[in-house]
Protein backbone atom coordinates (compact mmCIF):
# COMPACT_ATOMS: atom_id res chain seq x y z
CA UNK A 1 0.00 0.00 0.00
CA UNK A 2 1.13 3.50 -0.03
CA UNK A 3 1.84 3.03 3.51
CA UNK A 4 5.19 5.29 4.51
CA UNK A 5 7.16 3.97 7.42
CA UNK A 6 8.30 7.25 8.15
CA UNK A 7 4.94 8.75 8.56
CA UNK A 8 3.72 6.05 10.52
CA UNK A 9 7.29 7.14 12.70
CA UNK A 10 5.75 10.70 13.33
CA UNK A 11 2.46 9.18 14.23
CA UNK A 12 1.38 10.43 17.77
CA UNK A 13 -1.15 7.78 18.25
CA UNK A 14 -0.97 7.85 22.43
CA UNK A 15 -1.67 11.66 21.79
CA UNK A 16 -4.43 10.87 19.10
CA UNK A 17 -6.75 8.61 21.66
CA UNK A 18 -6.02 11.16 24.45
CA UNK A 19 -7.83 13.81 21.87
CA UNK A 20 -10.63 11.41 22.26
CA UNK A 21 -11.97 11.66 25.77
CA UNK A 22 -14.68 8.44 25.03
CA UNK A 23 -11.87 6.43 24.59
CA UNK A 24 -10.93 6.72 28.15
CA UNK A 25 -14.17 5.80 29.85
CA UNK A 26 -14.78 2.24 31.15
CA UNK A 27 -17.49 -0.51 29.64
CA UNK A 28 -19.05 -2.77 32.24
CA UNK A 29 -15.92 -2.15 34.20
CA UNK A 30 -13.23 -2.73 31.58
CA UNK A 31 -11.59 -0.23 29.12
CA UNK A 32 -13.79 0.38 26.41
CA UNK A 33 -11.95 -0.93 23.23
CA UNK A 34 -13.75 0.61 20.69
CA UNK A 35 -13.78 -1.08 17.08
CA UNK A 36 -16.87 -0.01 15.76
CA UNK A 37 -15.56 3.20 13.86
CA UNK A 38 -16.83 2.19 10.50
CA UNK A 39 -20.84 2.32 12.17
CA UNK A 40 -20.03 6.02 13.56
CA UNK A 41 -16.47 7.42 14.62
CA UNK A 42 -15.94 8.85 17.80
CA UNK A 43 -15.63 12.72 18.34
CA UNK A 44 -12.05 14.33 19.24
CA UNK A 45 -12.23 17.10 21.38
CA UNK A 46 -11.64 20.19 18.95
CA UNK A 47 -14.77 19.24 17.23
CA UNK A 48 -16.85 19.11 20.66
CA UNK A 49 -15.73 22.44 21.37
CA UNK A 50 -16.26 23.49 18.15
CA UNK A 51 -20.27 22.82 18.75
CA UNK A 52 -20.23 23.40 21.95
CA UNK A 53 -18.63 27.45 21.15
CA UNK A 54 -21.09 27.53 18.45
CA UNK A 55 -23.97 26.90 20.54
CA UNK A 56 -23.26 28.74 23.29
CA UNK A 57 -22.22 32.19 21.49
CA UNK A 58 -22.86 32.55 17.83
CA UNK A 59 -26.24 31.06 17.38
CA UNK A 60 -28.91 32.44 15.30
CA UNK A 61 -30.71 31.17 12.11
CA UNK A 62 -28.51 31.19 9.28
CA UNK A 63 -28.99 33.76 5.35
CA UNK A 64 -31.78 35.43 7.37
CA UNK A 65 -31.41 38.27 9.71
CA UNK A 66 -29.04 41.11 9.63
CA UNK A 67 -28.43 41.14 13.66
CA UNK A 68 -24.79 40.26 14.47
CA UNK A 69 -25.47 36.41 15.58
CA UNK A 70 -26.99 35.57 12.28
CA UNK A 71 -24.16 37.05 10.33
CA UNK A 72 -21.81 34.60 12.69
CA UNK A 73 -24.02 31.85 12.39
CA UNK A 74 -23.85 32.53 8.49
CA UNK A 75 -20.06 32.97 8.37
CA UNK A 76 -19.42 29.83 10.36
CA UNK A 77 -21.73 27.62 8.20
CA UNK A 78 -20.28 28.70 4.99
CA UNK A 79 -16.63 28.89 6.45
CA UNK A 80 -17.88 24.89 7.14
CA UNK A 81 -19.33 24.60 3.32
CA UNK A 82 -15.37 26.07 2.24
CA UNK A 83 -13.94 23.38 4.16
CA UNK A 84 -15.79 20.57 2.92
CA UNK A 85 -14.98 21.73 -0.54
CA UNK A 86 -11.21 22.24 -0.30
CA UNK A 87 -11.02 18.70 2.01
CA UNK A 88 -12.10 16.94 -1.41
CA UNK A 89 -11.14 19.44 -3.84
CA UNK A 90 -14.45 20.23 -5.44
CA UNK A 91 -14.39 22.53 -7.88
CA UNK A 92 -17.28 25.11 -6.02
CA UNK A 93 -18.82 25.90 -2.86
CA UNK A 94 -21.98 25.71 -5.12
CA UNK A 95 -21.36 21.75 -6.09
CA UNK A 96 -20.86 21.39 -1.56
CA UNK A 97 -24.41 20.93 -0.80
CA UNK A 98 -25.26 19.69 2.89
CA UNK A 99 -28.22 17.06 3.62
CA UNK A 100 -28.66 14.97 6.84
CA UNK A 101 -26.12 12.21 5.84
CA UNK A 102 -25.01 9.88 2.83
CA UNK A 103 -28.31 8.28 2.65
CA UNK A 104 -30.02 11.82 2.26
CA UNK A 105 -27.43 12.59 -0.58
CA UNK A 106 -28.04 9.27 -2.55
CA UNK A 107 -32.01 10.00 -1.87
CA UNK A 108 -31.68 13.12 -3.24
CA UNK A 109 -30.14 11.78 -6.67
CA UNK A 110 -32.85 9.21 -7.15
CA UNK A 111 -35.62 11.70 -6.59
CA UNK A 112 -34.35 14.84 -8.09
CA UNK A 113 -31.85 13.81 -10.81
CA UNK A 114 -33.03 9.92 -11.62
CA UNK A 115 -36.61 10.13 -11.40
CA UNK A 116 -37.45 12.84 -13.90
CA UNK A 117 -34.58 10.93 -16.15
CA UNK A 118 -35.21 7.60 -16.05
CA UNK A 119 -37.53 5.55 -18.18
CA UNK A 120 -39.25 2.68 -18.35
CA UNK A 121 -36.36 -0.35 -18.80
CA UNK A 122 -33.62 2.54 -18.64
CA UNK A 123 -30.64 0.38 -16.18
CA UNK A 124 -29.47 1.43 -12.28
CA UNK A 125 -26.36 -0.41 -12.37
CA UNK A 126 -24.95 -1.17 -8.68
CA UNK A 127 -22.79 -2.97 -7.65
CA UNK A 128 -23.46 -6.97 -5.08
CA UNK A 129 -21.09 -5.46 -2.20
CA UNK A 130 -23.60 -1.73 -1.60
CA UNK A 131 -24.68 -0.64 1.84
CA UNK A 132 -28.61 -0.66 1.91
CA UNK A 133 -28.77 2.99 1.62
CA UNK A 134 -27.10 2.45 -1.89
CA UNK A 135 -29.61 0.03 -2.77
CA UNK A 136 -33.17 1.40 -1.64
CA UNK A 137 -33.37 4.53 -3.34
CA UNK A 138 -32.78 3.31 -6.32
CA UNK A 139 -35.44 0.52 -5.69
CA UNK A 140 -37.60 3.20 -5.18
CA UNK A 141 -37.25 5.22 -8.21
CA UNK A 142 -37.26 2.28 -10.38
CA UNK A 143 -40.37 1.31 -9.00
CA UNK A 144 -41.41 5.24 -9.82
CA UNK A 145 -39.99 4.86 -13.23
CA UNK A 146 -40.13 1.31 -14.83
CA UNK A 147 -36.27 1.18 -14.82
CA UNK A 148 -34.66 -1.90 -13.49
CA UNK A 149 -32.07 -2.02 -10.78
CA UNK A 150 -28.68 -4.47 -11.60
CA UNK A 151 -26.25 -5.39 -9.97
CA UNK A 152 -22.23 -6.27 -11.01
CA UNK A 153 -21.31 -9.08 -9.22
CA UNK A 154 -18.34 -10.04 -6.99
CA UNK A 155 -16.20 -12.43 -6.64
CA UNK A 156 -15.33 -15.15 -3.35
CA UNK A 157 -12.95 -12.15 -2.29
CA UNK A 158 -15.16 -9.74 -2.28
CA UNK A 159 -13.35 -7.76 -5.39
CA UNK A 160 -15.90 -6.21 -7.96
CA UNK A 161 -13.72 -6.60 -11.19
CA UNK A 162 -13.58 -3.96 -13.89
CA UNK A 163 -14.08 -7.27 -16.41
CA UNK A 164 -17.11 -7.60 -14.23
CA UNK A 165 -18.42 -4.43 -14.36
CA UNK A 166 -17.70 -4.11 -18.09
CA UNK A 167 -19.82 -6.94 -19.21
CA UNK A 168 -22.32 -5.45 -16.72
CA UNK A 169 -22.87 -2.24 -18.27
CA UNK A 170 -25.27 -2.02 -20.78
CA UNK A 171 -27.03 0.18 -23.85
CA UNK A 172 -29.67 1.06 -21.15
CA UNK A 173 -27.25 1.72 -18.51
CA UNK A 174 -28.04 5.43 -17.58
CA UNK A 175 -26.31 5.12 -13.83
CA UNK A 176 -24.04 3.79 -12.24
CA UNK A 177 -23.84 4.08 -8.37
CA UNK A 178 -21.35 2.20 -6.16
CA UNK A 179 -19.32 2.53 -3.08
CA UNK A 180 -15.67 3.50 -2.78
CA UNK A 181 -15.09 1.53 0.11
CA UNK A 182 -17.25 -1.64 1.05
CA UNK A 183 -18.69 -1.15 4.96
CA UNK A 184 -19.39 -4.80 5.47
CA UNK A 185 -15.94 -5.96 3.72
CA UNK A 186 -13.25 -3.19 3.35
CA UNK A 187 -13.02 -3.66 -0.53
CA UNK A 188 -11.64 -0.33 -1.75
CA UNK A 189 -13.38 -0.23 -5.17
CA UNK A 190 -11.37 0.86 -8.34
CA UNK A 191 -13.79 3.88 -8.93
CA UNK A 192 -11.06 6.11 -11.58
CA UNK A 193 -11.73 3.05 -13.78
CA UNK A 194 -15.48 2.67 -13.27
CA UNK A 195 -15.76 6.02 -13.55
CA UNK A 196 -14.18 6.53 -16.55
CA UNK A 197 -16.07 3.30 -18.01
CA UNK A 198 -19.16 4.64 -16.93
CA UNK A 199 -18.65 7.77 -18.85
CA UNK A 200 -17.14 6.43 -21.68
CA UNK A 201 -20.40 4.68 -21.92
CA UNK A 202 -22.69 7.86 -21.49
CA UNK A 203 -23.63 6.88 -17.98
CA UNK A 204 -24.01 9.42 -14.41
CA UNK A 205 -21.67 8.49 -11.80
CA UNK A 206 -22.79 7.89 -8.30
CA UNK A 207 -20.20 7.27 -5.57
CA UNK A 208 -20.87 6.42 -1.88
CA UNK A 209 -17.88 7.78 -0.34
CA UNK A 210 -19.29 7.25 3.11
CA UNK A 211 -16.66 4.72 4.49
CA UNK A 212 -13.73 6.70 2.54
CA UNK A 213 -13.49 10.22 3.17
CA UNK A 214 -12.27 9.75 6.84
CA UNK A 215 -9.74 7.20 5.39
CA UNK A 216 -8.16 7.74 2.16
CA UNK A 217 -7.51 11.08 0.76
CA UNK A 218 -10.42 11.58 -2.30
CA UNK A 219 -9.93 13.93 -4.68
CA UNK A 220 -13.10 14.83 -6.64
CA UNK A 221 -11.08 16.83 -9.16
CA UNK A 222 -9.41 13.51 -10.33
CA UNK A 223 -12.17 11.22 -9.54
CA UNK A 224 -14.33 13.31 -11.93
CA UNK A 225 -17.80 11.57 -11.05
CA UNK A 226 -20.62 13.39 -11.11
CA UNK A 227 -22.27 12.47 -7.62
CA UNK A 228 -20.04 12.31 -4.50
CA UNK A 229 -22.04 11.41 -0.75
CA UNK A 230 -20.38 11.11 2.97
CA UNK A 231 -21.24 11.52 6.31
CA UNK A 232 -20.00 13.66 8.93
CA UNK A 233 -20.06 11.16 11.78
CA UNK A 234 -18.01 8.87 10.31
CA UNK A 235 -15.43 11.16 10.05
CA UNK A 236 -14.66 12.49 13.62
CA UNK A 237 -17.89 14.69 13.04
CA UNK A 238 -21.57 14.76 14.43
CA UNK A 239 -24.64 12.98 13.53
CA UNK A 240 -26.84 14.08 11.28
CA UNK A 241 -25.26 16.35 8.60
CA UNK A 242 -23.28 15.07 5.62
CA UNK A 243 -22.67 16.39 2.27
CA UNK A 244 -23.63 15.94 -1.69
CA UNK A 245 -21.14 16.98 -3.80
CA UNK A 246 -22.29 16.88 -7.65
CA UNK A 247 -21.12 18.13 -11.00
CA UNK A 248 -22.65 21.85 -11.19
CA UNK A 249 -24.28 21.52 -14.89
CA UNK A 250 -26.32 18.66 -13.51
CA UNK A 251 -27.10 20.00 -10.42
CA UNK A 252 -28.25 23.70 -12.19
CA UNK A 253 -30.99 21.14 -14.00
CA UNK A 254 -31.90 19.40 -11.34
CA UNK A 255 -35.29 20.24 -9.86
CA UNK A 256 -35.56 21.02 -6.38
CA UNK A 257 -35.88 17.80 -4.12
CA UNK A 258 -37.60 19.64 -0.73
CA UNK A 259 -39.43 22.42 -1.14
CA UNK A 260 -39.45 25.27 1.94
CA UNK A 261 -37.34 28.53 2.63
CA UNK A 262 -34.05 28.84 2.35
CA UNK A 263 -34.52 27.30 -1.04
CA UNK A 264 -36.27 30.26 -3.23
CA UNK A 265 -35.79 33.62 -3.90
CA UNK A 266 -39.01 34.92 -4.48
CA UNK A 267 -42.06 33.09 -3.26
CA UNK A 268 -45.98 34.14 -4.46
CA UNK A 269 -49.04 32.04 -5.01
CA UNK A 270 -48.64 32.32 -8.18
CA UNK A 271 -44.90 31.76 -9.24
CA UNK A 272 -41.69 31.21 -6.85
CA UNK A 273 -38.23 31.10 -8.66
CA UNK A 274 -35.36 28.85 -7.03
CA UNK A 275 -32.55 29.68 -5.19
CA UNK A 276 -29.15 29.54 -6.62
CA UNK A 277 -26.63 26.26 -5.94
CA UNK A 278 -26.31 25.10 -3.46
CA UNK A 279 -29.72 26.69 -1.75
CA UNK A 280 -32.00 25.09 -3.98
CA UNK A 281 -31.25 21.69 -2.52
CA UNK A 282 -31.38 22.81 1.47
CA UNK A 283 -34.55 23.73 2.03
CA UNK A 284 -35.23 24.33 5.87
CA UNK A 285 -33.27 25.54 8.44
CA UNK A 286 -30.07 23.16 8.22
CA UNK A 287 -28.12 21.54 10.62
CA UNK A 288 -25.84 24.40 11.56
CA UNK A 289 -24.04 22.72 14.61
CA UNK A 290 -23.47 19.77 12.55
CA UNK A 291 -21.74 21.74 9.73
CA UNK A 292 -19.56 23.79 12.31
CA UNK A 293 -18.83 20.23 13.63
CA UNK A 294 -17.35 18.65 10.15
CA UNK A 295 -15.81 21.56 9.42
CA UNK A 296 -14.01 21.15 12.51
CA UNK A 297 -13.64 17.48 12.33
CA UNK A 298 -11.35 18.37 8.76
CA UNK A 299 -9.51 20.84 10.39
CA UNK A 300 -8.53 18.25 13.02
CA UNK A 301 -7.99 15.16 9.82
CA UNK A 302 -5.91 17.49 7.89
CA UNK A 303 -3.89 18.50 11.05
CA UNK A 304 -2.83 15.10 11.53
CA UNK A 305 -3.06 14.44 7.85
CA UNK A 306 -5.27 12.27 6.11
CA UNK A 307 -2.42 10.18 4.55
CA UNK A 308 -0.81 9.76 7.73
CA UNK A 309 -4.11 8.60 9.19
CA UNK A 310 -4.44 5.98 5.83
CA UNK A 311 -0.83 4.87 6.86
CA UNK A 312 -1.66 4.18 10.51
CA UNK A 313 -4.59 2.41 9.98
CA UNK A 314 -3.53 0.37 6.94
CA UNK A 315 -0.56 -0.69 9.40
CA UNK A 316 -3.56 -1.85 11.82
CA UNK A 317 -5.21 -3.76 9.63
CA UNK A 318 -2.07 -5.53 8.29
CA UNK A 319 -1.53 -6.30 12.19
CA UNK A 320 -5.21 -7.58 12.84
CA UNK A 321 -5.34 -9.50 9.94
CA UNK A 322 -2.14 -11.29 10.93
CA UNK A 323 -3.23 -11.94 14.50
CA UNK A 324 -6.30 -12.68 13.59
CA UNK A 325 -5.98 -15.55 10.96
CA UNK A 326 -4.26 -17.33 13.84
CA UNK A 327 -7.05 -17.12 16.24
CA UNK A 328 -8.27 -20.83 15.61
CA UNK A 329 -11.79 -21.42 13.94
CA UNK A 330 -12.05 -17.62 12.61
CA UNK A 331 -12.97 -16.93 9.26
CA UNK A 332 -11.87 -13.68 7.45
CA UNK A 333 -15.00 -12.30 5.25
CA UNK A 334 -13.70 -9.98 2.51
CA UNK A 335 -10.05 -10.85 1.54
CA UNK A 336 -9.44 -8.14 -1.28
CA UNK A 337 -6.16 -7.06 -1.78
CA UNK A 338 -7.06 -3.46 -1.50
CA UNK A 339 -8.91 -3.22 1.59
CA UNK A 340 -9.95 -0.48 3.96
CA UNK A 341 -9.15 -1.27 8.18
CA UNK A 342 -12.25 -3.17 8.11
CA UNK A 343 -12.56 -6.71 8.98
CA UNK A 344 -15.58 -8.85 9.01
CA UNK A 345 -15.37 -11.82 10.01
CA UNK A 346 -16.86 -15.22 11.70
CA UNK A 347 -15.73 -17.84 14.74
CA UNK A 348 -16.79 -21.02 13.86
CA UNK A 349 -19.01 -22.79 16.31
CA UNK A 350 -20.52 -18.98 17.56
CA UNK A 351 -22.85 -17.18 16.20
CA UNK A 352 -21.87 -13.73 16.12
CA UNK A 353 -24.66 -12.25 18.12
CA UNK A 354 -23.35 -14.43 21.03
CA UNK A 355 -19.76 -12.95 19.94
CA UNK A 356 -20.77 -9.34 20.36
CA UNK A 357 -22.31 -9.92 23.73
CA UNK A 358 -19.25 -11.61 24.84
CA UNK A 359 -17.24 -8.90 23.38
CA UNK A 360 -18.79 -6.60 24.86
CA UNK A 361 -18.98 -8.31 28.29
CA UNK A 362 -14.80 -7.61 28.14
CA UNK A 363 -15.21 -3.83 27.00
CA UNK A 364 -14.53 -4.47 23.17
CA UNK A 365 -17.13 -3.08 21.14
CA UNK A 366 -17.51 -4.76 17.80
CA UNK A 367 -20.24 -4.17 15.39
CA UNK A 368 -21.98 -7.55 14.87
CA UNK A 369 -25.13 -8.56 12.21
CA UNK A 370 -25.56 -7.93 8.53
CA UNK A 371 -24.22 -4.12 8.52
CA UNK A 372 -26.86 -2.96 6.42
CA UNK A 373 -25.49 -5.21 3.55
CA UNK A 374 -27.53 -8.39 3.70
CA UNK A 375 -26.97 -8.96 -0.20
CA UNK A 376 -23.44 -9.69 1.06
CA UNK A 377 -24.32 -11.77 3.69
CA UNK A 378 -26.56 -13.83 1.34
CA UNK A 379 -23.45 -13.58 -0.92
CA UNK A 380 -21.05 -15.32 1.78
CA UNK A 381 -24.22 -17.42 3.18
CA UNK A 382 -23.63 -16.19 6.65
CA UNK A 383 -26.63 -14.67 8.57
CA UNK A 384 -24.23 -12.12 10.15
CA UNK A 385 -20.68 -11.24 10.67
CA UNK A 386 -18.64 -9.60 13.52
CA UNK A 387 -16.71 -6.56 11.93
CA UNK A 388 -13.48 -4.81 13.44
CA UNK A 389 -13.40 -1.17 12.04
CA UNK A 390 -10.14 0.88 12.86
CA UNK A 391 -9.78 4.97 12.69
CA UNK A 392 -7.04 7.29 13.32
CA UNK A 393 -6.85 6.58 17.63
CA UNK A 394 -7.00 2.60 17.19
CA UNK A 395 -4.29 1.39 19.08
CA UNK A 396 -2.16 -1.68 18.47
CA UNK A 397 -3.13 -3.16 21.94
CA UNK A 398 -7.05 -2.81 20.54
CA UNK A 399 -6.17 -5.50 18.53
CA UNK A 400 -4.84 -7.58 21.63
CA UNK A 401 -7.47 -6.73 23.40
CA UNK A 402 -9.69 -8.27 20.41
CA UNK A 403 -7.82 -11.44 20.32
CA UNK A 404 -8.04 -12.15 24.45
CA UNK A 405 -11.63 -11.24 24.03
CA UNK A 406 -11.94 -13.68 21.20
CA UNK A 407 -10.37 -16.64 23.58
CA UNK A 408 -12.66 -15.67 26.09
CA UNK A 409 -15.12 -16.36 24.02
CA UNK A 410 -14.04 -19.82 22.86
CA UNK A 411 -13.69 -20.33 26.39
CA UNK A 412 -17.71 -19.57 27.29
CA UNK A 413 -18.53 -22.00 24.42
CA UNK A 414 -15.80 -24.68 25.24
CA UNK B 1 -23.00 -8.14 34.02
CA UNK B 2 -22.39 -11.93 34.18
CA UNK B 3 -22.17 -14.02 31.41
CA UNK B 4 -22.15 -17.11 33.19
CA UNK B 5 -25.70 -15.91 34.02
CA UNK B 6 -26.38 -15.57 30.45
CA UNK B 7 -24.64 -19.16 29.00
CA UNK B 8 -25.60 -21.33 31.63
CA UNK B 9 -24.86 -24.89 31.09
CA UNK B 10 -28.23 -25.61 29.94
CA UNK B 11 -28.59 -23.13 27.21
CA UNK B 12 -25.01 -23.98 25.92
CA UNK B 13 -26.22 -27.52 25.88
CA UNK B 14 -29.02 -26.81 24.28
CA UNK B 15 -27.47 -25.03 21.47
CA UNK B 16 -25.06 -27.55 21.20
CA UNK B 17 -27.71 -30.25 20.90
CA UNK B 18 -30.95 -28.91 20.26
CA UNK B 19 -33.88 -31.43 21.02
CA UNK B 20 -36.79 -31.20 18.99
CA UNK B 21 -34.87 -30.09 15.96
CA UNK B 22 -36.00 -30.45 12.38
CA UNK B 23 -39.33 -30.36 10.39
CA UNK B 24 -42.69 -32.58 10.81
CA UNK B 25 -44.37 -33.79 7.89
CA UNK B 26 -46.89 -33.61 7.32
CA UNK B 27 -48.04 -31.03 9.67
CA UNK B 28 -50.94 -29.31 11.17
CA UNK B 29 -49.82 -25.69 10.93
CA UNK B 30 -46.26 -24.19 10.66
CA UNK B 31 -44.71 -20.87 10.90
CA UNK B 32 -41.35 -18.56 9.87
CA UNK B 33 -39.80 -16.27 12.35
CA UNK B 34 -37.24 -14.00 11.53
CA UNK B 35 -35.14 -11.62 13.19
CA UNK B 36 -33.77 -9.12 10.58
CA UNK B 37 -31.66 -7.52 13.65
CA UNK B 38 -29.25 -10.41 13.64
CA UNK B 39 -30.76 -12.57 10.96
CA UNK B 40 -31.77 -15.26 12.79
CA UNK B 41 -34.48 -17.61 11.18
CA UNK B 42 -36.51 -20.28 13.03
CA UNK B 43 -39.54 -22.26 11.20
CA UNK B 44 -41.97 -24.17 13.90
CA UNK B 45 -44.06 -27.09 12.83
CA UNK B 46 -46.62 -28.48 15.03
CA UNK B 47 -49.22 -31.38 14.77
CA UNK B 48 -52.27 -30.93 16.73
CA UNK B 49 -54.74 -33.49 18.95
CA UNK B 50 -57.57 -31.39 19.50
CA UNK B 51 -56.29 -28.55 21.98
CA UNK B 52 -53.29 -29.91 22.48
CA UNK B 53 -50.06 -29.51 20.79
CA UNK B 54 -49.09 -33.23 19.99
CA UNK B 55 -45.53 -32.66 18.63
CA UNK B 56 -43.43 -30.04 16.93
CA UNK B 57 -40.08 -29.21 15.47
CA UNK B 58 -37.93 -26.39 15.13
CA UNK B 59 -35.07 -25.73 12.54
CA UNK B 60 -33.18 -22.68 11.76
CA UNK B 61 -30.34 -20.62 11.98
CA UNK B 62 -29.81 -18.23 15.00
CA UNK B 63 -27.56 -17.91 17.95
CA UNK B 64 -27.07 -19.49 21.34
CA UNK B 65 -29.85 -18.04 22.88
CA UNK B 66 -32.36 -18.07 20.31
CA UNK B 67 -31.38 -21.87 19.39
CA UNK B 68 -31.54 -23.12 23.11
CA UNK B 69 -34.74 -21.16 24.03
CA UNK B 70 -36.24 -22.80 20.63
CA UNK B 71 -35.16 -25.97 21.82
CA UNK B 72 -36.08 -25.93 25.67
CA UNK B 73 -39.65 -24.43 24.49
CA UNK B 74 -40.22 -27.27 22.37
CA UNK B 75 -39.83 -29.70 24.93
CA UNK B 76 -42.24 -27.80 27.27
CA UNK B 77 -44.73 -27.45 25.49
CA UNK B 78 -45.13 -30.52 23.35
CA UNK B 79 -48.26 -32.22 24.63
CA UNK B 80 -49.62 -29.14 26.59
CA UNK B 81 -53.25 -27.03 25.23
CA UNK B 82 -53.41 -23.68 24.09
CA UNK B 83 -54.41 -22.21 26.73
CA UNK B 84 -51.18 -24.06 28.64
CA UNK B 85 -48.84 -22.79 26.25
CA UNK B 86 -50.44 -19.05 26.72
CA UNK B 87 -49.78 -19.32 30.25
CA UNK B 88 -46.02 -20.26 29.98
CA UNK B 89 -45.57 -17.75 27.26
CA UNK B 90 -46.67 -15.40 29.51
CA UNK B 91 -44.44 -16.60 32.07
CA UNK B 92 -41.54 -16.67 29.78
CA UNK B 93 -42.00 -13.04 28.75
CA UNK B 94 -42.23 -12.11 32.29
CA UNK B 95 -39.07 -13.76 33.44
CA UNK B 96 -37.09 -11.84 30.34
CA UNK B 97 -38.37 -8.73 30.32
CA UNK B 98 -38.85 -7.64 34.04
CA UNK B 99 -36.10 -7.25 36.71
CA UNK B 100 -38.25 -8.36 39.91
CA UNK B 101 -40.13 -11.09 38.64
CA UNK B 102 -39.58 -13.95 40.73
CA UNK B 103 -38.96 -16.71 38.89
CA UNK B 104 -41.74 -19.23 38.56
CA UNK B 105 -40.90 -22.76 40.05
CA UNK B 106 -42.96 -24.54 37.36
CA UNK B 107 -41.04 -23.31 34.54
CA UNK B 108 -38.19 -25.70 35.07
CA UNK B 109 -35.41 -25.60 32.67
CA UNK B 110 -37.01 -22.42 30.85
CA UNK B 111 -36.38 -20.96 34.07
CA UNK B 112 -32.64 -20.79 32.73
CA UNK B 113 -33.55 -17.92 30.48
CA UNK B 114 -33.61 -15.63 33.57
CA UNK B 115 -30.41 -14.27 32.66
CA UNK B 116 -30.96 -12.84 29.39
CA UNK B 117 -32.98 -9.65 31.15
CA UNK B 118 -29.23 -8.65 32.51
CA UNK B 119 -29.25 -8.50 28.39
CA UNK B 120 -31.85 -6.16 27.50
CA UNK B 121 -30.87 -6.47 23.56
CA UNK B 122 -30.75 -10.03 23.43
CA UNK B 123 -34.73 -10.47 24.60
CA UNK B 124 -35.71 -10.52 21.40
CA UNK B 125 -33.25 -13.78 20.63
CA UNK B 126 -35.38 -15.32 23.55
CA UNK B 127 -38.42 -14.55 22.68
CA UNK B 128 -38.07 -14.81 18.91
CA UNK B 129 -39.54 -19.01 18.87
CA UNK B 130 -42.31 -18.21 21.23
CA UNK B 131 -43.92 -15.61 18.73
CA UNK B 132 -43.16 -17.59 15.85
CA UNK B 133 -45.15 -21.38 17.65
CA UNK B 134 -47.54 -18.35 18.73
CA UNK B 135 -48.54 -17.52 14.70
CA UNK B 136 -48.88 -21.49 13.69
CA UNK B 137 -50.77 -21.77 16.50
CA UNK B 138 -53.11 -18.88 15.21
CA UNK B 139 -53.21 -19.89 11.27
CA UNK B 140 -53.99 -22.95 13.11
CA UNK B 141 -56.96 -21.76 14.71
CA UNK B 142 -57.78 -19.26 11.21
CA UNK B 143 -58.07 -22.37 9.85
CA UNK B 144 -59.97 -24.10 12.02
CA UNK B 145 -62.24 -21.10 12.08
CA UNK B 146 -62.42 -21.23 8.45
CA UNK B 147 -63.60 -24.91 7.60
Amino acid sequence: MSANPKAVDHYDIDGVWRDFPILAREVHGRPLVFLDSAASSQRPRPVIDAVDTYEKLHHANVHRGVHQLSQEATSMFEHARERVRAFVNAASTREVIFTRGTTESINLVAQSYARSRLTPGDEILLTALEHHANIVPWQLVAEQTGAVVRAVPMDKRGVVSLEAFTASLGPRTRIVACAHVSNALGTVLPVHEITRLAHAHGAVVLLDGAQAVPHQRVDLAKLDCDFYAFSAHKMYGPTGIGVLVGRESLLDAMPPWQGGGDMILTVSFEKTTYNTLPFKFEAGTPNISGAVGLGAAIDYIEKLGIDRIHAHEQRLLAIATDKLARVPGLNIIGTAPDKAAVISFTLDGIHPHDLGTILDAEGVAVRTGHHCAMPVMEFFDVPATARASFACYSRESDIDALVDALARAREVFS
Amino acid sequence: MDLKDLYREVILDHNKSPRLFGRLDPADSSADGHNPLCGDRLHVSLRLDGDRVSDLRFDGKGCAISVASASMMCEAVKGKSRGEISRLFHEVHEVLTKHDTAVPEDLGKLAALSGVREFPVRVKCASLCWHTLNAALERSAATVQTE
